[in-house]
């Protein structure tokens, strides 16, 4: 046996800002890699992650396709429900960043990680980036099915492109939510259920499937002010051009575009200034 | 001697109301090997954990290779390796891929990762599940593959964190030698272990650590001498017979011969010069022309010394099934030493 724990190594982290940051940056995409590989290695995982979707695209369409009394004059249901479920799923989507740390919680794969001299920021970096990789596909996969199911985007290519950015960002953004609640819980059982009781009422108590206004009235208020509302207005928008988000009663749009917009950023924004230093902070207290 | 590579000051750990340290103090001298040992609970875990990095301690100070663990924990990381129940191994990756990954992580350009994750799967006789998911590698190699990892980035210091529990005797053995290697090549282990055997077999000092404290602390032989020195154990065929025995052995060893009639058998306190008394008794009892069925010099295991310091076996709280083979219980003479005492 040669003295093969001998050799040294560089053994110093670097200290300059440029240094840390391409250091945070490899090891996040190292753990990317990983967890995109683990993806690929599992797809079972991923399929059933699709069915979902797929699942609801169907339900909604078929079921509900002239249920609703408030829909924008001349729009098609298929028309107002698919950007909705592009922002349901980047949401649903998010919450495999809980699973996923979870499980390597479980593993131990997570203290292996904090045992070596990466970067700290990596495993949720990795993660969330992974999680939002792992989300494009779903995305492109749903739109696929919603032009399978008659959806169209009637508003040029560059907005569609447009819808996928925005739904990348807002589950990007609920990543770092579902982090905290990962890091939090670490027991998968518990993750898996709490995740749900999360997701179901932010993305049910809003336009993502229904008109509002059909709502009963104490609740209209609420579903107007989520945010997730407000991110199915721009992806409407963006589908369908101000049609999308026309009033069924006053027949105008209920805001403007730029308006949309500029909520919709902000409010990515704010999710993530609260829960990417949680997710940190719970990252760093792990014990 | 040299100041300690691994030093423990009055570590203190606190998971709310459960005191899982309380007030450890640990020396380890650079290329030996510390056994902690202890039942399960006992707040070995818990110490690897804060020597590795991965949790602060509630109070006291740990220090290894000179630096803190707490406040030199980045460099610090550089130089120590963590395998055993604490790490483990992505399953969906494949054996080199995992070994790769460890030593991106360690900041190694991706071919020297690449080709020392292949030296070392050859080291532990990986080479040919190299390319095969970790799930389809057995409880063994997937340990082997753990150790591997934790050597990736050639650490000076290894913690392995009861590396042998669940393995059978086999895979055991396996574990033993890779020790045994690291240690030829000047690694200073420390490494936990529920099984009295194994610290005695690797250690060179053995910290007995119960419910959070170390109770006792040195090298196996002197834990052994704390209970005192070996027994000569000889057993008749009749209980008639012993007090001949015991009579014709009067003064053979450092005191006076003991009965216990139920078990047929006369004890004899011998010291540390068991090979002499044990040759003055055959000749005796050949002079005598005494029979006796078996005689034997019982050196005390550290399942007595653990008996002995906290007055309960090591096995407490452990789990009761998956035990591998070797599990120390006393070598079959637990149960005379408690009927003696």
């Amino acid at each position: 046996m040669s003295a093969i724990a001998q050799t040294p190594v560089d053994r110093r982290a670097p200290s300059s800002v440029g240094g840390r940051l391409s250091l945070a940056l490899t090891d996040g995409l190292l753990v990317a890699r990983r967890n995109l590989v683990t993806l690929t290695r599992v797809p079972t995982v991923f399929i059933f992650e699709l069915v979902q979707p797929v699942m609801f695209v169907l339900l909604f369409r078929f079921i509900y396709a002239d249920q609703f009394r408030f829909l924008p004059e001349g729009l098609d249901y298929v028309q107002f429900l698919m950007p909705g479920i592009f922002v349901q799923n980047a949401i649903f989507g998010a919450t495999t960043t809980a699973v996923g740390l979870a499980e390597d919680l479980k593993t131990g794969i997570i203290d292996r990680f904090r045992s070596l001299p990466m970067a700290r920021s990596a495993v949720l970096a990795g993660r969330t980036t992974s999680d939002l990789a792992k989300n494009l596909l779903l995305v492109l996969i749903v739109v696929v099915i919603g032009y399978l199911v008659g959806f169209r985007f009637e508003n040029g290519f560059l907005s569609a492109v447009g819808v996928v950015l925005l739904v990348l960002a807002v589950g990007f953004a609920w990543s770092w939510v579902f982090a905290c609640l990962g890091l939090a819980l670490k027991q998968v059982e518990a993750v898996q259920a709490a995740s749900f009781t999360l997701v179901f009422p932010v993305v049910f108590v809003s336009s993502a499937f229904a008109p509002v206004e059909g709502m009963v009235e104490w609740l209209q208020p609420i579903a107007r002010a989520n945010p997730v509302s407000i991110w199915c207005n721009l992806a409407r928008y963006l589908s369908n051009g101000p049609i999308g988000i026309t009033d069924p009663i006053t027949n105008v749009p209920v805001d403007t575009f730029e308006n949309l917009l500029f909520k919709s950023v902000v409010w990515i924004a704010i999710i993530l200034a609260i829960a990417a230093p949680i997710a940190i902070r719970l990252y760093r207290r792990l014990d | 001697m040299s100041s300690p590579i691994i030093r423990t000051e009055q570590l203190v750990k606190h998971f709310g109301e459960v005191q899982a340290l309380k007030g450890v103090d640990l020396e380890v001298q650079k290329g030996t090997v510390l056994g902690m040992l202890g039942p399960n609970g006992a707040g070995k875990t818990t110490a690897v954990r804060i020597l590795t990095t991965l949790l602060g301690p509630t109070s006291g100070r740990a220090e290894v290779d000179g630096l803190d663990v707490v406040r030199d924990a980045e460099e610090l990381r550089f130089r120590i390796g963590l395998a055993g129940q604490s790490a483990a191994v992505d399953e969906n990756l494949t054996g080199l891929e995992n070994l790769e990954l460890v030593g991106r992580l360690y900041h190694l350009p991706k071919a020297e990762a690449r080709r020392r994750g292949g030296e070392v799967l050859e080291r532990f006789g990986l080479s040919e599940a190299a390319d095969r998911p970790t799930k389809t590698y057995s409880g063994g190699m997937r340990r082997r593959l753990d150790l591997a990892a934790s050597l990736v980035g050639r650490p000076d210091i290894l913690f392995l964190d009861e590396p042998t529990t669940g393995l059978d005797p086999r895979s055991r053995i396996d574990v033993w030698e890779f020790v045994r290697e690291l240690q030829a090549d000047g690694t200073t282990l420390l490494l936990t272990t529920q099984y009295l055997e194994e610290a005695d077999q690797l250690a060179d000092r053995i910290a007995v650590i119960d419910e959070g404290t170390v109770i006792a602390e040195g090298t196996s032989d002197e834990l052994k001498d704390q209970i005192g020195g070996e027994v000569l154990e000889l057993h008749v065929d009749d209980a008639a017979h012993l007090a001949r025995v015991a009579e014709a052995l009067d003064g053979v060893g450092a005191g006076a011969p003991s009965v216990d009639a139920e078990a047929r058998l006369v004890r004899i306190p011998v010291g540390s010069d068991g090979f002499d008394a044990l040759r003055d008794s055959v000749r005796l009892l050949d002079e005598g022309k005494i029979w006796v069925v078996d005689i034997a010099l019982h050196r005390p295991t550290l399942d007595d010394v653990f008996l002995s310091l906290t007055g309960r076996v090591a096995e407490d709280g452990s789990e009761a099934e998956s035990e591998p083979a070797g599990r120390i219980r006393g070598k079959g003479r637990r149960g005379t030493k408690e009927e003696s005492a």
